[in-house]
């Protein structure tokens, strides 16, 4: 089996995140960057496939600037074969953009199932997933919490609000991983090794231009919290009147 | 006239869900402004019949797809049914829910047309006759505002953000039926099952009321106290990331930065220091308020209305006070 798996270098989600002077873009300069959360149960489920089925070759891809090497090395130190970095300035991309990029080099790859987390946790447009699928044609889950591999086909479980859609897509088929697919492994030290051989293949590709641009960021309004009623039980009557005088919400 | 504004709505069991009122709410409001009109479009099986209802809401025409294969939701389907519309209708935008239908959606239509899409948005406003749409981004750490570079203007939007407009009765909309491109051989994804999740619980991206527990929680067992609290204002039980990780609570139930994002009228953090993932999740919550031990928790500077104590103690008491008004 061939599996790709699309990953992307976000920041930390620690990270204070602070706006950039053009006030469009975000300040890069104090970010500690990591694999997205979500690509790392994209990463797993696919090396697990790897551990089952004799034969598989697990393959990362990733769209970005040349620090999105770190991410990619996170990935392989998890057990990923191979990797391909679609080298980009360091410039904000739309989904699109991203999408076109990768369908590009995709399509004259061999991929029996191609994995990605279901959104980046920067701008968590949860979009260049089922956009890849739509370019390539192909059938798309996301985002899934259990996947079954059978002969040709693949089973897999989408949360929906208030109930659990169970889906068989025909393959290859682009999945993308939900929070509780799996439990994401630690990189052993050999793999940390390892990846730090290991070749990337650079690639570059011809960009779209955006079809959708950011022309303004502002920080969130603050909210004046910070009123406190009181302490223990006698403070409940009086947060019941505030719920039901003040704020009626109750 | 300019183009139309053109809505997907989102039905379950023959039902529009609230959100679909929502999106057509606030297509209503940008076509006036816009001087155009709204057309909807409904998709299902054995639907026809609830058309109508979206004109009550502002929709000046409905595309009913009404054919078997919509009897579970499909991807494919969906797809290149509206995308069949859209060549007719000819939006100057095109509206989705952000439910987790609408999330599918909208990138392979986006992908399709090769346009630009603003996901999750909070706010759309037309500034010189174009869309602009405003969304939060590092789950809520930024608001970002959104110019398109291409056409027609593709947007989705939060659930119990928009409001919905008063129904009005005498508004009837034209329905028109429209045909499936699809048939079921052509599907390579086909929805095989539908499991209710248990009780019929409310989703927490659409609850009204939010009832959160974190670590102070100490136990899975533990959360039964904020169930009956939930139960008995109608709302749902969420989980802080640590809760989650300890596997006392579904993922399903986790608010912040690697969970859900929500924005209910009422969100009552119980035992939640408040980590900066999580405020960024619930902070757009009209109230809040935080029950905690530890007065330094940093939950506090983001809640209306703070309680320091035993949640063990303090939950159960609020429960007993609620219950005097609600019964």
């Amino acid at each position: 089996m061939k599996i790709l798996v699309c990953v992307k270098q976000v920041p930390d989600t620690e990270t204070k995140i602070k706006i950039g002077a053009d006030k469009k873009s975000i300040d890069t300069s104090d970010i500690n960057w990591i694999l997205n959360p979500y690509d790392e149960y994209a990463v797993e489920e696919a090396i697990q496939i790897k551990e089952e089925k004799e034969g598989t070759t697990v393959t990362v891809i990733s769209v970005g600037p040349e620090r999105s090497v770190s991410a990619i090395r996170n990935a392989i130190a998890m057990g990923a074969d191979e990797a391909v970095l679609i080298k980009t300035e360091d410039i904000y991309l739309d989904s699109f953009t991203v999408a076109k990029a990768l369908a590009d080099v995709i399509k004259d790859l061999e991929y029996d199932l191609i994995f990605f987390g279901k959104q980046a946790v920067d701008d968590d447009n949860l979009q260049v997933g089922p956009m890849v699928a739509e370019l390539l044609n192909l059938p798309c889950v996301s985002p899934i919490a259990d996947l079954k591999l059978e002969n040709g086909s693949v089973t897999v479980k989408r949360e929906i609000e208030g109930g659990t859609e169970v889906i068989e897509a025909s393959l290859p088929a682009v999945i993308s991983a939900d929070k509780g697919l799996n439990e994401p492994r630690y990189p052993a030290l050999r793999g940390i090794m390892m990846a730090k051989r290991k070749p990337i293949d650079e690639k570059q590709v011809d960009m779209e231009t955006a079809k959708i641009e950011i022309v303004q960021m502002a920080y969130p309004q603050s909210r004046e919290g910070g009123k406190i009623v009181g302490e223990g039980v006698d403070a409940v009557p009086e947060l019941v009147r505030l719920l039901r005088e003040e704020a009626k919400v109750v | 006239m300019s183009k139309p504004v053109y809505v997907i709505t989102e039905q379950r069991n023959g039902a529009f869900r609230k959100v679909s009122f929502e999106v057509v709410s606030e297509a209503r409001r940008l076509a006036d402004e816009l001087g155009t009109s709204v057309v909807a479009i409904l998709l299902g099986s054995g639907v026809s019949g609830i058309g109508e209802e979206l004109g009550q809401y502002g929709a000046d025409k409905v595309l009913v797809a009404d054919n078997e294969i919509f009897e579970n939701y499909s991807a494919e389907g969906y797809t290149k049914t509206i995308l069949e519309t859209i060549k007719n209708v000819d939006p100057e935008i095109v509206l989705l829910p952000a439910s987790i239908l609408g999330k599918d959606l909208a990138p392979r239509l986006a992908a399709n047309l090769a346009v630009g899409l603003a996901s999750d948005c909070v706010k759309l406003s037309i500034e010189s006759g174009k869309l602009e749409a405003q969304r939060p981004m590092y789950a809520g750490k930024v608001i970002a505002d959104y110019h398109f570079n291409s056409s027609p203007q593709l947007a989705s939007l939060r659930p119990n953000i928009f409001p919905v407009l008063e129904p009005d009765s005498s508004k009837k909309a034209e329905v028109e039926n429209v045909s499936v491109p699809v048939t079921k051989s052509d599907l390579k994804a086909i929805v095989k099952e539908l499991l209710a999740s248990e009780g019929g619980k409310i989703d927490i991206s659409e609850a009204d009321i939010i009832v959160s527990g974190g670590r102070g929680m100490k136990g899975a067992e533990n959360f039964k106290i904020l169930e009956e609290l939930a139960d008995l204002l109608g709302g749902a039980v969420g989980a802080s990331r640590s809760a989650v990780d300890s596997d006392w609570r579904a993922h399903a139930d986790q608010v912040g930065q690697t969970g859900k994002t929500v924005a209910p009228d009422l969100y009552i953090a119980c035992g939640i220091s408040g980590a900066i993932q999580h405020l960024a999740g619930m902070s757009s919550s009209k109230c809040i308020v935080a029950i905690n031990k530890d007065p330094d928790a940093p939950i506090f500077q983001k809640a209306d209305y703070g309680i320091v104590g035993d949640l063990f103690d303090v939950v159960p008491k609020l429960t007993e006070e609620l219950k005097k008004i609600v019964e």
